[in-house]
């Protein structure tokens, strides 16, 4: 398929199988300082060095071991997975072949969003064919020591399984409930073995920095945010959809290029992210800086930021696994803050109290879910607080 | 229940139990093919699954109860999930949603009287860049319009 997408990294050449070919030649160790020196963080949005977590890996001692790639992409406002799966699915799975390589794995499990399944098809074919490219299966392109299989499987619908260890328990047959850690999945993962579990697009990374190096990906981005990104672009602009940008682009820069005009506030790192109003545009977006899996959502002066807020609330409100008491009840405790705040029933001394909770939630919530959900909540009231306060003695937002 | 589609039920479960392996982590596969053959999980196909696996039946339907797309209840032939999320939301979800419910006379959450056709809401599809989106049963239609919506769904059977 002749590839229309152009990047510095991710969307740049890259022939079939050579990742693959070139890590063999290399070995395990070399394949190790490759990525280390890469400087690889997991472009899920959390940034934990990947060379870290292979190394983990392959030390932990055990008869097996586990890839997973999460592609359990349900962080509002980011598609760049998508179509990661549909239009590159040789890096993504050869990524996952070269992370069994190096860590010992015979086993590679790809968990897909349950809203995904219209790709499931197509992705087992194109694993069919690297069956037969002899890029999986038994002693792959000849490597008497190394066989390697992956399987798809599909998530039902849960917001809160792209959290690892929810996923692993929903892989294991439970609810997708996050677990206690330590133990970390890279020796206690999915039944209990030592597991890689990485996003799409990091796996995806790793067959360019096998072939090209990992002085060159480094070449890329920032010094603390080495390599590229794929951003998820969405909302009020001319061209959204999915661009490889280098780690540190400014936000206005970005707004730029996909033509949104009149904007007020970007929503950096989908509804577990950060708002940023117009005043911080020349904010960079990096892991240092604006850390973002990818979602960018642009509003434009129109927008209604309290019914933004409150559509994000709804959103954790419903996600919410409900295990652990800051995130069951501190989310709702936001939206009806939010709903007293529509109706003008609010007072400024309960709304400090919200943010208070808002902070308590983000330090004792047991998983990313409920640690990050107070971030729009305290952002967009500190940003737009004159827009929100002010809307009733407008007669609401826009009169309505 | 009759007892010839009970046994029927049974050996479908057989089935499943044997192509993924009687082990606890083949239950979403399994609850995930009987949701998509029947649009529900029955609780005599609950007990049925809990035994082959040899687990306790409120495990299964604690399972079922988690995830959105895993229904304990029949609640229509065709499941129409319309994305709510902000993306959605502003390129005009509301507009594909009070068309959808004139056109069929059923509110979100309902279903239509014939059991054809259930309307609900779900969260963000990943199709933010070409919204309004939804998804019926397993395809995903995206870039939609209220007639366009109507459309779609006026052929479904």
């Amino acid at each position: 398929m002749e590839k229309k997408r152009v990047g510095p990294v991710i969307f740049s050449k890259y022939n079939k199988g050579e990742g693959v070919k070139k890590a063999l030649q290399l070995g395990r160790e070399n394949v190790l300082f490759e990525i280390k020196e890469s400087g690889l963080k997991g472009r899920g949005g959390a940034g934990f060095p990947t060379s870290t977590k292979w190394m983990l890996t392959a030390a932990a001692k055990s008869d097996e071991k586990y890839v997973v790639c999460n592609a359990d992409e349900g962080e509002p406002g980011t598609f760049k997975d998508r179509v990661l799966l549909l239009e590159y699915p040789e890096l993504v799975f050869e990524g996952m072949v070269i992370a069994g390589y190096t860590i010992g794995a015979k086993t590679g499990i790809v968990y897909l969003r349950g809203e995904y399944e219209y790709m499931k098809k197509s992705l087992e074919d194109y694993l069919e064919q690297m069956r037969k490219d002899n890029l999986l299966g038994k002693a792959i392109l000849g490597n008497n020591d190394f066989d390697f299989d992956i399987t798809i499987r599909l998530g039902s619908g849960a917001y809160v399984c792209g959290e690892e260890t929810a996923l692993i328990e929903s892989l294991e047959g439970n609810r997708g409930e996050a677990r206690n850690r330590p133990p970390y999945p890279v020796n206690t993962g999915f039944m209990g073995k030592p597991t890689v579990v990485n996003n799409v697009e990091t796996l995806a990374a790793v067959p360019h920095i096998i072939t090209k190096g990992g002085e060159w990906f480094k070449q890329h981005g920032t010094d603390k945010s080495t390599g590229s990104k794929l951003f998820s672009i969405s909302g009020d602009c001319e061209k959204p959809g999915v661009y490889e940008l280098p780690w540190g682009t400014k936000i206005s820069d970005m707004l730029n290029l996909v033509g949104a005009k009149n904007t007020k506030a970007v929503q950096v790192g989908g509804a577990s992210g950060i708002c940023i109003p117009k005043s911080q545009f020349d904010r960079i977006l990096a892991y240092e800086d604006a850390a973002t899996g990818g979602s960018i959502m642009i509003f434009n002066e129109s927008r209604d930021m309290l019914h933004v807020l409150k559509n994000f609330m709804e959103f954790f409100v419903e996600e919410s696994c409900g295990q652990c008491t800051p995130c069951r009840i501190g989310n709702v405790k936001l939206l009806e803050g939010i709903e007293m705040i529509e109706k003008n029933q609010y007072t400024f001394s309960y709304i400090k109290q919200l943010k208070e909770l808002a902070q308590t939630m983000k330090v004792a919530s047991k998983c990313g879910l409920g640690q990050s959900s107070p971030n729009p909540f305290l952002t967009i009231l500190e940003n737009f607080s004159d827009e929100i306060f002010n809307r009733n003695a407008n007669g609401g937002h826009n009169g309505r | 229940m009759l007892v010839m589609e009970k046994n029927a039920l049974t050996e479908e479960i057989e089935g499943l139990v044997k192509k993924y392996g009687a082990t606890r982590s083949s239950l979403l596969p399994i609850l995930q093919e009987l949701q998509k053959k029947h649009q529900h999980i029955s609780s005599f196909a609950q007990q049925e699954v809990a035994r082959l696996l040899d687990i306790h039946p409120v495990e299964v339907y604690s399972v079922i109860s988690f995830y959105h797309f895993l229904k304990p209840n029949y609640v229509g032939r065709n499941i129409v999930r319309l994305c709510k999320t902000i993306a959605c939301d502003i390129a005009g979800k509301d507009s594909i949603a009070k068309a959808l419910e004139r056109e069929l006379g059923i509110k979100f959450g309902e279903t239509t009287k014939d059991g054809k056709i259930m309307l609900e809401y779900v969260n963000c599809v990943g199709m933010c860049d070409q919204g309004p989106a939804m998804i019926v049963n397993d395809k995903v239609y995206s870039k939609l319009t209220p007639e366009k919506a109507v459309e779609i769904v006026s052929k479904l059977k």
